[in-house]
């Protein structure tokens, strides 16, 4: 008796099963449908469609035929005395703003895990600018640069460092180091906030037993702390570096990319190339290549940390 | 384990160095804002104003639509949200629920499509919209909005849901609870402050954006707010400063309240995200 009982329930509970899993699969697709059909037509589509683009002489216009010309626009690309420039930019702003801003990054978040007074104050501070937006920000820095009304110039002079104002923004040799001073401030908080997570996941007694074997402060830190934060630093930088790449807002209300064209970040040279222009084509096969340059420079990095990892 | 006297030196040094570094910009702002403008023009600027007025923020709202700006931005940014969130929540308890291969495709495709420049995306989305007669209006700017921080909120509340035991689903079916009613009177009270955190997250989105407004909006009158000062100080030279300053502060203000509110969720959540990453 028992043994039959136990041989009904074995062989139907598989049937059963499946059933069950299949309508609950159907229940899933269901619940996924009303995000994944706007996310398809308007983000995946899009997007293949840009990449495609890269690969026409698409122009804006009304009802605007175009066609494929294979490698025609890279080949102008290559040609282009502009697009070096812009992407030469693109490539110091981003190089430097996540360099500069990691370093500061990393002193912070560890100022702020070393039980300082004042974290009151500094830790909301630390993560204003990323709840203002990237034109606010711009636009802060604007008054803090500015020729006459401006803290900066009104700073130095007052301290006697220079007795003329100086024209930050409006200056040949001065305006790519002051808007990556900008993107340097403005990209503080989500850097900051990965290191502090990564610090604050060591154990307080690997530090301990550091300290007890006789490890100096700076040897503590090469030894517990960088080891440990090794994988955030590698994804944080990864990702700030390819954000800053394909930054516009915060540089475009700044400096529109001028003075002449000394801060013309990728994007904004492939937006005015897009809505200024209207070559819709040029200015997609401008992104294929900043997708391209990124995913290099990513894959060279990351492979290296691998690498380093083994 | 104390450090030495001058290392605590050095350190609050350093600390002095990141409060000026990154409170000096905002204390300009909001003295800026309270400038006459006789004061803005002086030869040697002070750091807060002599004679503080109101005036500037008086300006700010009776001048360049800064009104109308905002209620488009408002409008943007709560239908944004709202749609969002309806839209993210059940797919988000699907992913929860199920580890299929989906799951890693959805969390592949926001992770690889922050490699792509916005260019890419917009031209398409351009051409589109136009097609759609939704260019040049805010139910077309919403829309992009909605299609672009989908990805991101459906990763967020995805977090929120798995937090929630399936035991408690499955406590509730064996009393004898309806599937929905369980979802209905369990999950989902259990889920609001994960929903809260997420639409207030998704509402600062579209509210500071500025990209995809520029390129969808061209009328004057659609303007959202970060759209609007972006063309005031394209207007260079002539610009008011006071005016300026006030306008921005008052576009930075809902943002800044509600980051203040969920801060500390936002944080954990990313923190999770970051050291699970």
């Amino acid at each position: 008796m028992a043994d039959s009982v136990a041989s009904v329930a074995t062989t139907t509970a598989p049937k059963r099963r499946v059933n069950l899993a299949q309508r609950q699969n159907r229940a899933m697709w269901w619940l996924l449908l009303p995000s994944l059909i706007p996310v398809i037509a308007f983000s995946v589509y899009p997007l293949a469609n840009g990449i495609w683009l890269g690969f026409t002489d698409a122009a804006a216009g009304y009802d605007v035929r175009f066609s494929f010309n294979g490698l025609n626009n890279y080949a102008k690309l290559l040609k282009d005395d502009l697009f070096w420039n812009s992407f030469q930019i693109g490539l110091i702003w981003s190089f430097s703003v996540t360099v500069i801003q990691f370093f500061l990054a990393l002193s912070l978040a560890l100022l702020l895990n070393a039980g300082l007074r004042l974290q009151w104050l500094v830790r909301p501070l630390a993560l204003v600018p990323w709840a203002m937006p990237s034109v606010i920000t711009a636009i802060l820095w604007k008054l803090i640069y500015h020729p006459d009304a401006g803290l900066l110039n009104a700073m130095l002079k007052n301290a006697g460092l220079i007795t003329h104002n100086i024209n930050w923004l409006g200056d040949f040799s001065l305006a790519l180091p002051a808007v990556i001073v900008v993107g340097v401030w403005s990209g503080m908080p989500q850097t900051t906030i990965a290191l502090l997570a990564g610090l604050q996941n060591i154990p307080y007694e690997l530090h301990e037993s550091a300290a007890l074997d006789g490890a100096n402060t700076w040897q503590r830190f090469t030894t517990v702390t960088w080891p440990a934060i090794k994988p955030v630093v590698v994804a944080i930088t990864t990702l700030d570096f390819v954000w800053n790449f394909n930054s516009f807002g915060l540089v475009y209300v700044l400096t529109e990319g001028g003075p002449g064209g000394k801060t013309m970040l990728p994007m904004l040279f492939a937006y005015q190339r897009a809505f200024g222009n209207g070559e819709f084509g040029y200015a997609s096969a401008l992104g294929n290549a900043m997708v391209l340059i990124v995913l290099a420079i990513m894959g060279t990095y990351l492979w290296r940390q691998m690498r380093e990892a083994k | 384990m104390k450090p030495k006297p001058y290392v605590r030196v050095l350190q609050y040094i350093a600390l002095g160095f990141f409060i000026c570094f990154l409170g000096f910009p905002l204390l300009w702002l909001v003295t800026t804002a309270f400038k006459s403008p006789r004061e803005l023009t002086t030869i040697n600027p002070t750091l807060f104003p002599t004679m503080p007025t109101v005036d500037n923020f008086f300006a700010a709202m009776t001048h360049n639509n800064l009104g109308q700006a905002l209620l488009n931005s408002l409008i943007v940014a709560v239908s944004t949200a709202v749609v969002t969130t309806v839209l993210a929540l059940p797919a988000s308890y699907a992913l929860a629920r199920n580890r299929s291969r989906l799951r890693t495709v959805t969390i592949g495709w926001i992770l690889v499509s922050q490699v792509f420049p916005f260019i890419l995306i917009v031209i398409p989305l351009f051409i589109v919209l136009k097609n759609l007669g939704l260019l040049n209006s805010l139910q077309g700017l919403v829309l992009v909005y909605v299609v672009w921080s989908l990805p991101f909120t459906l990763w967020m509340l995805l977090g929120y849901v798995s937090a929630i035991p399936s035991d408690l689903e499955e406590a509730a079916a064996t009393d004898g609870a309806g599937k929905l009613a369980t979802l209905i009177q369990i999950i989902f009270p259990l889920l609001v402050p994960g929903l809260v955190a997420t639409t207030m997250f998704a509402f600062i989105s579209a509210w500071n954006e500025f990209f995809f407004a520029l390129v969808v909006i061209q009328s004057p009158e659609l303007q959202t707010a970060p759209l609007l000062l972006a063309r005031y100080v394209g207007a260079e030279g002539n610009v008011q400063l006071g005016p300026l300053a006030a306008t921005a502060l008052i576009t930075t203000l809902p943002g800044l309240l509600i980051f203040a509110v969920i801060q500390r969720k936002l944080i954990s959540g990313m923190m999770a995200g970051a050291v699970k990453g």
